[in-house]
């Protein structure tokens, strides 16, 4: 094949097809994987190809995407060749055949010994000498269970420590978390374990829970119904491209007038409108303008840190105009008198504060809240990110903005909703965590030399943490001492190695480390146990979108080497230590690490997500989770059910596409909870940074690295674009610091200093910088101060520092574009 | 792809040189003169017909230049940009062709010559001519499909020799 990539195999339409909802981010598109013997290929004509399209003339534009990166070739374990094609399906109601720059790749990261699949781990690896060495999983399971055993039976579990995804898509799953949940929670029982993205066992959306309301409570339909979107801290053109794209933009541009004619007669309706709150024009403004026209967008650029400000300024505001919901306030929810107190600001007072002037304070709640002419209450729906769960003090701002919603009852009407815009896909399923609320902060307590064992997995706090320079500093010293020691184990017996290590950990400061995962992380350099993952396609697995949309993804190819689905991984770890525990018959213990008798992906999905009406499961399937067969999801196809499900009716799940439309809201009494919110400035550990640096770190994704960065550092269509972690920054401030496009330069502060590659654009406000979040080459956590809010939520974006040109890298100036990224 | 189809497909389209393609030579090679299938088996790249596009004096900075290729179902666009760029030719090697479709929907970009970027309008994909066709920002998993040009210094001519990516919409840029 020509090295110019100009031309493609298609599916003969004798092709395998399978479903699969994408790895990536939350919106969890709809595609098909069509897979086929390599040495045939299917015709030019429609009837000679599975995807019936004809290929003996160009395709019309908007008719499909296909492109060499929606292409593989991979080599299962019987020997034979098969070509894969991974595209978006149309009759998803999620993206409607769209795909994004990163779901449109799911192709190419699929293992196939070459290329950038080629870095996969492919069998345990473990710490020996001087290096890794490859070994069986007996070896491994022996080392991990045997370590795991000797410090249960020695300390109990607060010694064991882990790192744990909690999502859905790729690295997570109702399968995964079950499995893994079943090994931590109740088999281990340690209550030592943190989120993959945090540093303790946590909520993002502990505010929103207790007021009664689950943070994905609408449908991605009720952005094309909304009157109004009001977007906080999200940037959803780049980050949940299709739902922007496929919901957002109709409605923006009027497409949706007759959807909403029909389903709210005689009320006002018409083209939508955006109010964006974030410091930064972000990429997603400048699409707005150019679709909604400028006239329907307001972007209030508030002072960083100051949303509590600003939506206790509009509650108030919009409380002394009579715009609230007062029967709706009587009659379904408690408190709202005291929060309304605690909240009050002046218009005055919170421009001040958010730098906002008062006349678009008072436009925004004029949009978002005035009556309508017909006399109806507008239908605003509010979707935030990480700009609030990441942002100043992730409970009260969260409260302040579930506040505002609650008295102008913009949550359960259709139209309306306070959702999380996501990250991740979700899918969670566990036992009940066994720690308190606040959970412990277990980067502090390694940091601290508390814990003798950690396991990491799937995630990578190294890259995504806060106070990371300090943390994987803890992390390397400890995971040395048990390095050297068994560095001069040569020749030791799995036994004798074990012991090793747990002297090294017992008596010598020692943490040992076992990495999880599909590639060797930047925190596998720590590790000294690597154990071979695999990813959707290569198991069967379930998750639900940002709309609870629960899909099932098929295995169509065997995972590389020996590497094995993170369920039956647990379920691994769990037997090895069930039969120790036989062995010396200890029957306690061996029933606490029983239950994982589970042979495939399906036997975990049976064991938890379809157990929860019957044991005590915290699970996002609810108790009618039992419903969700994978035989009903998989008949379901990319459109899956919306949990929780309804019923199970002439061969297809019913689901649910809005919560709380009765009224009743998830609390004890069915009434939501108004929180008091009072606005209290910058938390005294950022303030501090403020004062003494000059440059507010803002930071975040970008449309090409996003839930996809672990793949991304070995593909080179994304690496050759972003080598480093771009910060863009303002070109004034760039100048008078020597600074050019392209050029290194160094971020600083009291908790570190991190690299990254210089991006001046004349969006981005003087003594303000945006950095990407979380990737391998610069990583801003390294800034991020050790502050968080009462459930130990970081304020990832609250840190100030210095800037200093590093030096002139000529590579990135002759190879990346510097081009401007908004679309103006 | 298999014979039958191969054939059908090269006879439904005339046979002419932009129908030919190399997988569907290889084996429908009894149709043809033995010549021709060894000359279509024995190439590693798509036989582009090479096409001459324009002539350096004329074109002018910041101003792109239409044309078609490898067939009128392609539309291209030349550009010079006043500067040296990876893979520029001309005198300046400042001299650059794409592809006009955008990698992800087809839909035909355009360029901004403030901005100094093609852009899309149907998903905001937009295209650096000037680093290789580098996608900015979008929704593509591809750059722009560049435009293999050569240039004859004695006469000042610019010609189209072969397309780096894939056009939108087709399983092959040559049809």
């Amino acid at each position: 094949m020509s090295t110019f990539k100009d031309r493609i195999p298609l599916p003969p339409v004798t092709a395998q097809k399978t479903n699969m909802a994408c790895h990536f981010c939350i919106v969890g598109c709809g595609y098909h994987v069509y897979k086929w013997p390599a040495s045939q290929e299917g015709g030019r004509a429609p009837d000679q190809n599975a995807l019936g399209l004809d290929f003996r003339r160009p395709l019309a534009a908007m008719q499909a995407i296909l492109t060499p990166a929606m292409v593989n070739t991979i080599r299962d374990r019987d020997g034979h060749e098969y070509r894969i094609m991974i595209v978006p399906d149309k009759a998803c109601v999620v993206n409607q055949g769209l795909s994004s720059t990163r779901g449109g790749q799911m192709a190419s990261v699929m293992y196939n010994g070459a290329g950038p699949s080629a870095n996969r781990l492919t069998e345990p690896r473990v710490f020996t000498g001087d290096d890794w060495v490859s070994t069986d999983w007996d070896q491994a399971l022996a080392l991990y269970g045997g370590l795991t055993k000797r410090l249960l039976d020695e300390h109990g579990p607060d010694q064991i420590f882990c790192n744990l995804f909690d999502h859905g898509g790729a690295g997570g799953g109702f399968e995964n978390t079950w499995g893994t949940g079943k090994l931590m929670f109740s088999a281990i029982g340690t209550q030592m374990v943190r989120i993959h993205n945090r540093p303790a066992y946590n909520s993002e959306c502990h505010a929103s829970r207790d007021m009664g309301i689950g943070e994905l409570n609408n449908s991605y339909e009720d952005a094309e119904l909304a009157d109004v979107i009001l977007t906080v801290g999200a940037n959803a053109y780049e980050t949940q491209t299709n739902y922007f794209l496929a919901h957002w933009v109709p409605n923006l541009q009027g497409a949706t007038v007759d959807k909403k004619q029909k389903r709210f007669p005689g009320e006002t309706v018409g083209q939508g409108r955006v109010i964006v709150v974030d410091p930064r024009r972000s990429l997603t403004i400048s699409v707005l303008e150019h679709v909604a026209g400028k006239e329907n967008v307001l972007h209030l650029d508030i002072n960083p840190g100051t949303d509590t400000a600003l939506f206790n300024g509009l509650l108030s505001y919009v409380v002394q105009q009579g715009w609230h919901d007062k029967a709706f306030i009587a009659k379904h929810t408690r408190g709202f008198a005291d929060a309304l107190k605690a909240n009050q600001m002046g218009l005055k007072e919170c421009s001040r504060i958010t730098g906002v002037p008062v006349a678009r304070i008072q436009q925004a709640a004029q949009w978002a809240y005035r009556p309508k002419a017909s006399g109806h209450r507008p239908r605003t729906m509010h979707g935030y990110e990480k700009g609030i769960i990441w942002g100043n003090d992730n409970y009260r701002i969260q409260s302040a903005l579930v506040d505002l919603v609650l008295a102008t009852h913009n949550v359960g009407r259709r139209g309306t909703g306070v959702v999380r815009m996501g990250g991740h896909q979700e899918g969670y399923v566990r036992p009940p965590y066994p720690g308190p609320r606040p959970a412990p902060f277990i980067d502090e307590e390694i940091i601290r030399g508390n814990g003798k064992m950690l396991t990491v997995w799937a995630c990578n706090a190294f890259q995504s943490t806060l106070n990371a320079e300090a943390y994987r500093e803890a992390v390397y010293r400890r995971s040395n001492v048990v390095k050297e020691a068994m560095a001069r184990a040569r020749g030791a017996t799995t036994q004798e190695l074990l012991d090793v290590a747990y002297d090294a950990v017992e008596n010598r400061g020692g943490l040992f480390v076992t990495v999880i995962d599909l590639y060797p992380t930047k925190f596998a350099s720590a590790a000294h146990l690597l154990l071979p993952a695999t990813h959707p396609g290569e198991m069967d697995l379930t998750s639900m979108n940002g709309e609870r949309r629960m899909r099932l993804s098929e295995r169509f190819m065997d995972p590389p080497g020996t590497a094995r689905p993170d369920c039956l991984i647990a379920a691994d770890i769990a037997n090895t230590i069930k039969a120790l525990y036989q062995k010396e018959g200890n029957k306690e213990m061996a029933g606490r690490f029983s239950g994982f008798d589970w042979k495939r992906e399906e036997d975990a999905f049976n064991d938890g997500f379809r157990q929860a009406h019957k044991k005590k499961i915290d699970s996002q399937g609810g108790p009618t989770g039992h419903l969700a067969t994978y035989a009903r999801l998989r008949a379901m196809g990319t459109n899956g059910v919306q949990l929780p499900v309804k019923a199970y009716q002439d061969g297809r799940l019913v689901g649910t596409e809005m919560l709380y439309t009765d009224g009743k809201f998830s609390t004890d009494d069915g009434k939501a909870r108004f929180l008091p919110a009072p606005w209290n400035g910058l938390p005294a550990t950022v303030e501090r940074e403020r004062k003494r640096y000059h440059f507010w770190v803002n930071n975040g994704r970008t449309n090409h690295i996003w839930q996809t960065a672990y793949h991304d550092k070995y593909i080179p269509f994304r690496r050759d674009r972003y080598p480093m972690s771009p910060m863009e920054m303002n070109p004034a401030d760039a100048k008078r610091l020597g600074v050019e496009a392209g050029d290194i330069v160094e971020l600083y502060n009291d908790f570190g200093s991190t690299f990254a590659m210089a991006y001046p654009e004349p969006d981005i406000k003087p003594g303000q910088v945006f950095m990407m979040f979380g990737y391998d080459n610069g990583v801003v956590g390294d800034a991020v101060t050790d502050w968080t809010d009462r459930n130990v939520v970081p304020y990832y974006k609250g840190t100030w520092a210095d800037i200093r040109k590093v030096g002139d890298m000529s590579d990135y100036k002759r190879t990346v574009s510097f081009k401007r990224r908004r679309f103006i | 792809m298999t014979s039958k189809i191969s054939r059908r497909n090269f006879l439904k389209l005339g046979g002419g040189g932009i129908a030919a393609t190399g997988a569907s030579l290889a084996t429908g090679a009894g149709l043809l003169a033995p010549g021709r299938a060894e000359a279509e088996t024995g190439r590693a790249t798509l036989p582009y017909t090479p096409k001459r596009v324009g002539l350096a004096k004329r074109l002018k900075t910041g101003r792109p230049e239409t044309f078609t290729f490898p067939d009128e179902a392609s539309p291209c666009a030349l550009l010079k940009t006043g500067q040296p760029v990876p893979g520029g030719v001309g005198p300046e090697r400042d001299i650059v062709a794409y592809s006009t479709l955008c990698t992800h929907m087809g839909c035909p970009i355009s360029y901004d010559a403030e901005a100094r970027t093609f852009k899309c309008p149907c998903h905001f994909s937009i295209f650096d001519p000037e680093m290789g066709g580098q996608m900015v920002d979008g929704q593509a998993t591809e750059n722009l499909p560049r435009i293999i040009l050569e240039y004859d210094d004695r006469h000042g001519t610019i010609t189209a020799v072969a397309v780096e990516g894939l056009i939108y919409g087709r399983q092959s840029n040559i049809l």
